[in-house]
Formats: C-alpha cells, structure tokens, sequence
C-alpha cells in the first residue's frame, strides 16, 4: 500500500470511530437525526460523480435510484420482516440492475439526452410504485422499527452508523475508480469519446460499470431512509429535490476529485440542515439555486478547482 | 513483382459502400494495402477520404462492404477492438483529451491498447521514449490544451504510436504547418515506416505525399480514380481534373 492509501484508510478510521464514540456520548436524538441527512447525502454526491463527474454524464435520475432503494426496504420489511443488512444488500443489487438496464437503455445517447432520458425514467418509476398497492401505493406505508441491537442506545444512532459506513464504502470506491485504469478511461471518454474509442478504450462497457456501480451506490443510500422515517410514499421518495440538490453538491464541491461530492455534501446538507430548523424547508431549495448559479458563474470546476487554481497561482508566485 | 507485392495484404477493404441518407460517401471502394507499405490517399474536399478513414477505424459502421485485417474479417469490431489489434489513427482537427497532460494522454493508449505488449512497469519509460522520439519529453506534464498546433499534431501521432499500432493512419497531420515543420512531421512518420509500420497518410500537401508514398490513390466523389505510384497518379488525367476542375 501507498502512503497515501494508508492515510486515507487512518482517515477512515478515526471517522467511524468518532461517529461510534458521538453514538455512545451524545443523548440527544437531533444532532443524529440531521447528520444522518448529511451522511445520506454524501453517498448520494459521491455515487452520482462517479458517472456524472467522472464520465460526464449528467444523471437527473438519482431519485430513481433512491426511491428504489427505500422501496426495496419497505418491500422487504413488509413481506418477510428483513433485516437492515440485507434490505442494504438488495437495495444494492437492485440498483446495480437498474444501473445497468438504464446504462443499456440510454447510455448510446449523449449529453442533454441521456439527462432526459434519466428523468423519464424517474417518473415512470414512480407512477409504477403509486399504482402498487402491496406497498402502500400513493398513501404511502407505516413501518414498525425492528428492536435495537447493541451498542446502540437507539434505532436512530444505528442507522447513523450505519450510513457512515456507507459513507466510507462509497468513498473507497470512487476514490478506488479515480486512481485505477477505469478512471483514466472514463476521464479519457468523458474529453472525447471518439478519440477515446480510438486509444483502446472500450466507453460502453467503461459507462455501464460507472452506471452499475453508482445505481448500487444510490440505491443503498436510499434502503436505510425507510426505517429512519418510518413511513415511505412515492412522491417523497421519487422527489425531485433528491437528484437537483446531489447534483448541487457535486458540482459544488467539483468533480474532478472524489473528495468535491463529499465537500459539497457536507457544505450543502449541514447549511439546508440549518435553514430548515432556522428559517423553513422551503427556503432550501432558494438556497440551493442561488448556490449553484453562483458556482456556475464564479467556480465552474467547484470548491475542488477553486482550491487548485489558487495553489496553482500561489506556486507560480512563489 | 518485387517481394512486398506477394505478401498477402495487411488490410483488404473490399466493396466498401457508405451512404449518410441519400448520398453516397463511398462507393464500392475495393483496396489491399500490403504489409510496410506507405500508402498516400488523396482526393479533393468531400471526396470520401476522411469517411473511409472512418470506417477502417470503426467510426462508421459499413454497410455493404467488410474490411479485413491480417485475414481477419474487422467489419463487425467495435473502434476500441481495433485499435487493440493494430489500427491507430490521428485526427483532421485534433482531439486531445483535454483535461489531461500530454504524459497522461499517452497514458490511455498504453493502458487500454498496448496494455498486453508493455507490462506495467515498463509503460512511463516507453511514454517517455516515444515523447522524446517527437521531440515532446519537455512537455510531457503540460495540459494538453497549452500545445501549439504542430504540438498537438505530434501529440496526436504520439498517442497514436503508443497504442503499438501495425497499421497507422495519419488524417493530415501536416494540415496548417509551416513548411519546416510539415518536414519534422514527414521524418517522424517515415522513421515510423523504417520500423514496418504500415501507414496511410491523408494530406492535401502534394510535395509530402509525392515524396512519403510507396504508392498513392485518388479518391473523387466516393470513388477510386487512380491508384499506382505517386508519378503515375499525379500524371493521370482524371487526377488532374479532379483537383483543377474541367
């Protein structure tokens, strides 16, 4: 291993021991109840970069992946009462499927298309979920919480914890795509597709598996949300808030490193945490639009080349 | 006949028809190139040199018509595939990646080309050999996007020679040099062919096809006009009018 490696994996480390230690000393139910937000959208940021970052394709249909996941939980739970590892676990798959079936579906159309295409896919999605009524279909659906495992005080502590982990998973991952061969050739084919095709690179497959792994990415994220909320319905799970606002955060952060969807996250969620107890939830989605114009405008490569340029030209002062 | 004449050719194309609705690009284009050879293609604007270049590389998708590929029947592969199995090419306008540097655009070929021919270990010293070979080992760790136009072009051909091509096809690499600078290109791509590597060359500079070509073929409108050795094409009348008009 890099040193590099090392120091990520220390990094790691200390993070879910903190969030433990934060389990076993913070009483308070809140503070989990908010960062379990953040985390949630961390995994959803860092998921969608990995197509929309890394290969350039702009994905609207993250609430696709998400409400899926929620579903996929609430579907399990209902129907055989499964446990909050495997409606994880299947959450993922499922999402790795979608990815996949989505990939081949759109993935030959480029640029505004393939966007549109995502967002059809959401709605169809949803208007399938309303209509079923085994899940609660437009009503929506009351979940009981399972008893509490140790060393947990609380349900919500667990799933806190629990999306740390995820949190993790999903950085090891996308942190693993960017320094690997696949994210040269997704970096390669997001410049130029066709000289990409024509230096070896085989773009299809390269996309399929960024939308594979991202589809399993999101659909995880969204398999714990059930038990937190304890109630699902369609029309917050699909919300279309879930793909602007992830879309939001990683071109904030930037996209050219893993880390500019988890800064973004973190940035974004903990200031729509506080809008929403200062002011209202309304308001969030104001902010979120003035945030983004404002880095389209000023920092079109996000918090990440905001922070590159400026120790670009500090270098060339110095 | 000399000896390159009875080897079997390296790519045949055969029938080859492309149409884009109702025009016709190229019209039952029939040509073997044999194995080392230097092969000119010429032909005025329009004539179908690019989108038969196109469709050697796998750009286009053929339809009648097969290119084969050392006796193997390519017409089916995907570009990537064959670029694997030996066919490089340049660009007309060329297409860098752009957010990368000139070392990590090298990097893509050597990784998801020649990942078989040159084993990990070996894949910076080779990157830096062929940078030094185009006289680009300065740039290496420059954004593509702050080379000057011959810079990019030997860039292109760069990335093209670091796929370990058998066959390279260069779309005028040469187009908006000065004259100096078309003649650097010109020995690079003829040290290339010292090393028995096939290679088509497009180019509208007559001096450098007439001097790099074994033999040369005019296209005009889709069709083949005249293909045999660079004086006997210049001198053909067809040719001429082709360029001059009638």
């Amino acid at each position: 291993m890099k040193r590099k490696d090392i120091l990520f994996w220390i990094g790691a480390a200390l993070f879910l021991a903190a969030c433990l230690a934060m389990t076993q000393i913070v009483t308070n139910q809140y503070p989990f109840f908010a960062a379990y937000v953040i985390l949630q959208f961390m995994v959803l940021a860092v998921a969608w970069s990995i197509l929309g970052g890394y290969a350039g394709y702009v994905n609207f249909g993250t609430s696709a992946f998400f409400g899926i996941g929620v579903y996929t939980a609430v579907f399990l739970v209902k129907a055989f009462g499964a446990p909050l590892p495997l409606q994880i676990g299947v959450a993922a798959l499922i999402g790795a499927l979608m990815g996949f079936a989505l990939g081949l579906l759109t993935l030959r159309m480029q640029g505004i298309f393939f966007s549109i295409a995502t967002i059809a896919l959401t709605i169809v999605i949803e208007t399938t979920i309303t209509n079923w009524r085994y899940v609660g279909g437009a009503a929506g659906i009351q979940l009981q919480r399972p008893p509490v495992i140790e060393p947990f005080p609380n349900y919500v502590q667990l799933l806190f914890f629990v999306q740390a982990l995820l949190v993790v998973l999903a950085i090891a991952i996308s942190r693993y795509i960017q320094n690997s061969w696949i994210g040269r050739g997704l970096q390669a084919l997001r410049d130029d597709e066709l000289a990409a095709e024509c230096t070896g690179v085989p773009t299809l497959r390269l996309k399929l598996l960024a939308c594979v792994v991202s589809g399993a990415l999101m659909c995880a994220a969204g398999a714990p949300a059930a038990m937190y909320l304890q109630y699902a319905d369609p029309s917050s799970a699909f919300n279309l808030n879930y793909s602007v606002t992830v879309l939001a955060m990683s071109l904030i952060g930037g996209t050219a490193h893993w880390a500019g969807p988890v800064i973004g996250a973190i940035l974004l969620g903990s200031t729509q945490q506080l809008l929403t107890v200062t002011i209202s939830s309304e308001v969030n989605v104001l902010v979120l639009g003035v945030m983004l114009v404002l880095f389209v405008v000023g920092a079109p490569e996000g918090i990440i080349g905001l922070v590159r340029r400026i120790g670009h030209y500090r270098r060339r002062g110095a | 006949m000399t000896a390159v004449e009875t080897q079997p050719p390296l790519l045949r194309i055969a029938a080859l028809t492309k149409r884009f609705g109702g025009f016709t690009a190229l019209d039952n284009v029939s040509v073997d190139i044999r194995p080392g050879e230097r092969f000119g293609l010429i032909g005025p604007n329009g004539s179908g040199k690019t989108t038969l270049i196109n469709c050697i590389s796998g750009a286009f998708r053929t339809e009648p018509g097969t290119v084969l590929f050392r006796d193997e029947d390519i017409t089916p592969l995907p570009p990537h595939t064959r670029t694997r199995r030996g066919i490089a090419r340049s660009f007309q306008i060329p297409r860098p990646f752009r957010s990368m540097t000139v070392a990590e655009n090298l990097m893509v070929a050597l990784d998801f080309a020649a990942h078989d021919i040159v084993s990990t270990a070996n894949r910076r010293d080779t990157m830096m050999a062929i940078l030094a070979r185009m006289g680009l080992e300065a740039k290496a760790n420059v954004p593509a996007t702050k080379l000057s136009q011959v810079e990019l072009r030997k860039m292109e051909l760069a990335r093209a020679m670091a796929t370990h091509p058998k066959l390279l096809i260069s779309d005028e690499a040469m187009a908006g040099l000065s004259s100096s600078e078309v003649d650097e290109v010109l020995d690079l791509l003829m040290s290339f062919a010292r090393e028995h590597i096939t290679i088509i060359m497009i180019e509208h500079i007559m001096q450098a096809v007439m001097r790099f070509s074994d033999r040369v073929m005019c296209l005009d409108a889709g069709k083949i006009i005249a293909l045999g050795t660079p004086t006997e094409v210049m001198a053909d009348r067809r040719v001429q009018e082709a360029y001059l008009g009638t």
